[in-house]
């Protein structure tokens, strides 16, 4: 680790003036990135912005629309046990990398990083979520950009997550063996308005909505509907871990498992 | 009835007191005032010609002593090799120099190219960012074929070729092994990897040199298991140092395996570094410096071919197999494909032929050495998959082709130069059919299908060779080493015993069953036994633990000393008791008179021993202290049967190990708790093999799985429940306790088991699968099934 300084404001306007104040500040959520990037001496801010002692992006609560609105400085232990209204988003988050990360990580970490193994942004792009940030606010459509890439700009902080709440949803992880972060996974929402179908994990830019299969599902709900349905390997992850042609199989195979048990 | 001590006891493990309550005394806990901290700099490149180390800006930097380059260390011996193999020819293997710190040439990512010695770690290391490291890069040798073919690039540029030896063996039968080939029935042929790993204990690395100015004296805390030969390699071979001036401690030490027998060069560092700069040196080696300079695990490419006559009993054997060196010979490395692996080749059977042919191969990789089993694994895995698979092709139960195949007379020499004292082979595979319900598993495989899974049974058997011993073979067969074993007993005057013996616990439990040996012999309690290890002040030279030799070895030597301790006490119980010698009795703590109601306690004659005023100084010394060195006549041969069940989901290849079953012989048992624990640790280790562990290369030499993110350690919710029985025992008939050995047995026994049950599962669904490469991850599996 390099030497930097760590501030920690309590109200967001003050955390976005700490980012401002340096080009080299950086923000820090739960830290279970960026920590160990720091620690492998992979980045040398000068200043950490820790937005863990931001009051006003803590916690979770219901919109008046109905929609779970996350903090976006919540860490995943939190989702877990107070996001029972979208009992699938609970899921998720319950099963996100250890107890220890599950204490420590946030969900505005998590999206901001993009990582493309992680699962919030599977869980955000399927919800049709809303980014909420301190200049604005970003429809999942508009903010995953592929691999570790958003619509975020520089300083700008991810303030709260809001969720739309789904009739039925289902997250299907199949784990990587080492890592356990998400070799393939899958999470599927079906709203009034139809069904959306998000991927991590599998392809080389990032999440992404599987539309063949939102189509198929959204005129049947049932994991028959996918039948015969498959994605193309040629963008998938290869790797140690499988090659694109067994993500992309798994694909399929995780879509159809979520939609059997949202159904 | 359970005993409540001594031998046969379940007794808890003394030592996890300490452990488990941070109580331990770990190399990195030991912090001497003054220490300053060295950084390795670590060729990023897997081969290439050093061109120039600019230490110039780095040495300016705030708090560094001092930078040392491979410049420093000319003159200074290289990392010394402890085993030479001679090739098919009658030739010495070919063995390059393996420098401190890198000469001319960086042969391995991770290799040492310089060190910086600061006040502290993060001054070390920003001054080894601060180095201009010019190195041009060559072609990287990675694939073992590709090196040994004409024109390959060489890895060390003085020898002939990549080809440390080409070994035959038993090179006189290979002609009529070849001849038994021709005139066979049937023949079963495989070509498998036993994939490459690394060990991983969960304590890193850790050395710590301190030099005396005053008298001269180095001390070297390390963490190792064998402090004794690391003070005669290093003292001798790399620095000079005689060993009544070096002293080594392995204190604590949090797992082995097989990768902490080695002479590393950062101990050599540290040890001449605290000399050079007058100031203590410390190195702890991060969790990503282990992934590089850890001496890594297994990694042979095997081809094995299997002839029955058309009755299906076995008329010879033969293998191919390549094995990876890595780019240096770590310290026993030579020794893992030959003499550990080929003499094992035998098995549980009676084949009467066989031929075993190891190609050793230099690579630009982490130098490969022993891990958990050493050789064996690597034996047993291929001859029990083309057995299996022998058994599929023929189309007959492939419990009784093993069975109509066993070794059934004792001794029985085999055809590959070793001779099995003791085993029952049907025993444990009886107990083994007796544990796993194998009468129903055809229901468990119909409910397994209802739910959409495949699943499978898988058996083995496997023999094992421990103690590795006699010295005057092991000396034949180019070991430059000893493997005898050493305690002293010291009786102190109240009682109390002191073992301090050559054998070194690193998780083993020896403080307990060590103890448990000695205090059964007495017939006192196990806490009056004392069990010290790990520092060459005070134990006597000795050989260390690995190849589960430590009861064998190590306790025979402790037997020795403490029968020694006996005879003279029973001398001294004579005198006070005014009775024959002859009449003496020893019996839960007390000499008696036989026939008589005569007698003294054993705190009486130890009391005697150290305050002689009734006491026959004429006849024998005063005190209670002995010394014993044991060198065993031959190896132990510990065996059993496996047996795992798998279920495959077909969709996604990902394997479940459902059920898991271990039927061991180790002969005569101290601690029956330990001894499960350590065939639990072992099966979780050779599943990690078969299923997760994965330690991969690029085609330039870079490691793909060199973290946790990308290399699997099985996690306790990858393994089941096991079941594992060690009532079948045929005690050593040359040891005086009658053991054999547990320590590596289930790392070797399982890997057959799990892919041999995978197979069986494909199998059921139609699949036409022979045989998967492990790990048996669930792409390759699914892959397999395509």
């Amino acid at each position: 680790m390099y030497n930097f300084d760590v501030v920690k404001p309590t109200r967001i306007a003050d955390a976005v003036k700490e980012l401002s104040d340096s080009t080299e500040s950086q923000p820090l959520g739960g830290g279970q990135t960026l920590i160990p990037t720091l620690k492998q001496r992979l980045a040398s801010p000068d200043k950490l912005v820790s937005l863990s002692a931001i009051d006003e992006m803590q916690g979770v609560c219901k919109g008046d629309d109905g929609s779970i609105c996350i903090g976006g400085a919540t860490n995943h232990a939190t989702v877990a046990a107070e996001a029972g209204d979208y009992p699938a988003l609970a899921a998720t988050a319950a099963h996100i990398g250890d107890p220890a990360v599950r204490n420590r990580g946030t969900i505005g970490g998590s999206l901001a990083n993009n990582d493309p193994s992680a699962c919030y942004p599977a869980a955000a792009l399927a919800s049709g979520a809303t980014i909420k940030t301190n200049t604005r606010e970003i429809a999942a459509d508009d903010y995953f950009q592929g691999m570790f890439a958003t619509a975020l700009d520089e300083g700008e902080i991810i303030t709260e997550v809001r969720f739309p709440v789904p009739e039925r949803a289902n997250y299907q992880k199949f784990l990587q063996p080492a890592s356990r972060f998400a070799l393939v996974g899958v999470f599927v929402a079906k709203y009034a308005d139809g069904v959306r179908v998000a991927i991590t994990g599998a392809s080389n830019d990032g999440v992404f909505r599987w539309t063949e299969a939102e189509a198929a599902l959204s005129s049947n709900f049932s994991a028959a509907a996918l039948d015969g349905l498959s994605l193309p390997d040629g963008d998938m992850i290869s790797d140690l871990h499988g090659t694109g042609e067994y993500r992309a199989h798994l694909c399929a195979v995780m879509t159809k498992r979520a939609v059997a048990a949202a159904a | 009835m359970p005993k409540d001590g001594g031998i046969g006891a379940s007794s808890k493990r003394r030592e996890d007191v300490r452990f488990l309550t941070g109580a331990g005394n770990y190399t990195d806990d030991i912090n001497i005032r003054g220490q300053a901290y060295v950084h390795f700099l670590r060729s990023d490149i897997a081969h290439g010609t050093i061109k120039s180390i600019d230490t110039g800006a780095a040495a300016a930097m705030p708090g560094v002593v001092r930078i040392f380059t491979g410049s420093d260390f000319e003159g200074v011996g290289g990392m010394p090799c402890g085993w030479q193999v001679t090739d098919k020819h009658g030739q010495p293997m070919q063995e390059p120099a393996h420098p401190i710190l890198a000469q001319g040439k960086v042969r391995h990512v991770g290799e040492p190219v310089a060190a910086v010695v600061a006040d502290t770690l993060e001054q070390a290391r920003d001054a080894a960012e601060a180095i201009a490291l010019d190195i041009d890069e060559l072609p990287a040798v990675v694939d073992m074929k590709a090196a040994l073919a004409d024109g390959s690039t060489k890895v060390h540029d003085d020898l002939n070729d990549n080809l440390c030896y080409d070994w035959g063996f038993v090179e006189e039968n290979k002609d009529a092994v070849n001849k038994a080939f021709e005139n066979a029935a049937h023949v079963t042929s495989l070509e498998l990897v036993n994939n490459r790993l690394v060990a991983n204990p969960m304590e890193p690395r850790v050395a710590l040199g301190d030099y005396a100015r005053g008298t001269d004296d180095s001390t070297l805390y390390t963490t190792s298991q064998n402090p004794h030969v690391i003070r005669l390699l290093m003292g001798a071979f790399v620095l000079g140092i005689p060993e009544h001036k070096l002293r080594v401690v392995a204190p604590d030490v949090g797992g082995g395996f097989g990768t902490k027998i080695f002479h590393y060069q950062e101990e050599a560092f540290c040890t001449f570094a605290a000399k050079a700069c007058n100031r203590p040196v410390k190195w702890t080696s991060s969790r990503s410096e282990a992934f590089i300079s850890d001496a890594h695990g297994r990694d042979h490419v095997t081809k094995i071919e299997l002839a029955l006559d058309a009755d299906n009993n076995f008329t010879a054997l033969r293998t191919e197999t390549h094995a990876n060196m890595g780019a240096y010979l770590s310290t026993f490395a030579p020794s893992i494909p030959t003499w550990l692996h080929g003499t094992l080749m035998a098995g549980n059977y009676k084949t009467p032929l066989i031929y075993v042919n190891v190609k050793a191969v230099f690579t630009n990789t982490v130098p490969v050495d022993a891990y958990r089993g050493a050789g064996r694994p690597e034996a047993t895995f291929q001859l029990e998959r083309v057995v299996d698979k022998a058994a599929r092709e023929l189309g007959v139960d492939p419990i009784a082709l093993r069975r109509q195949n066993f070794i059934t007379e004792f001794p029985y020499a085999t055809p590959v130069a070793v001779e099995y004292d003791t085993g029952d082979y049907h025993g444990t595979m009886d107990k083994l059919e007796e544990m796993g319900d194998f009468a129903g598993f055809a229901a468990r495989r119909a409910e397994s299908e209802k739910n959409g899974k495949l699943r499978g049974l898988g058996v083995n058997c496997y023999i094992e060779a421990c103690g590795i011993a006699p010295s005057n073979l092991v000396g034949q067969l180019g070991a430059r080493a000893g493997l005898y074993e050493s305690a002293t007993v010291r009786v102190n005057a109240t009682g109390g015993l002191v073992v301090m013996t050559g054998s070194h616990s690193h998780g083993q439990g020896h403080e307990t069953s060590f103890a448990q040996v000695v205090a059964e012999m007495i017939g006192i309690d196990e806490n009056m036994v004392e069990i010290v290890h790990g520092d060459t002040a005070n134990t006597p030279m000795g050989m260390g633990t690995y190849g589960s030799r430590s009861i064998a070895v190590g306790g025979s030597a402790m037997v020795r000393a403490t029968e020694k301790i006996i005879n003279k006490a029973k001398k001294i119980a004579s005198h006070l008791l005014e009775a024959s010698e002859a009449d003496i009795e020893l019996k839960d703590g007390a000499f008696s008179v036989a026939g008589t109601d005569k007698s003294v306690a054993w705190g009486d004659v130890t009391l005697a021993a150290y305050v002689p005023h009734n006491y026959p100084l004429e006849d024998i010394e005063p005190g209670l202290e002995e010394t014993a060195f044991y060198d065993p006549a031959n190896f132990t041969y510990p065996s059993g049967a496996y047996a795992c069940e798998v279920e495959v989901d077909p969709d996604t290849g990902k394997v479940t190990i459902e059920r898991f079953a271990a039927a061991d012989d180790f002969g005569n048992i101290i601690n029956p708790m330990i001894v499960t624990g350590q065939v639990h640790g072992g099966i979780a280790q050779g599943i990690g093999q078969a299923l997760l562990e994965n330690c991969a290369y690029d085609e330039n030499g870079q490691l793909l799985s060199a973290s946790y993110m990308d290399y699997a350690m099985p996690r306790a919710d990858d393994l089941p429940m096991f079941d594992v029985d060690h009532s079948s025992q045929t005690p050593c008939t040359h040891n005086p306790l009658g053991v054999k050995g547990c320590g590596e047995a289930g790392a070797i026994g399982s890997p057959p088991a799990v892919v041999n049950a995978v197979v069986d599962a494909l199998q059921s669904a139609g699949k036409d699968v022979m045989h998967v490469d492990m790990p048996l991850s669930p792409d390759r599996v699914w892959a397999a099934m395509q």
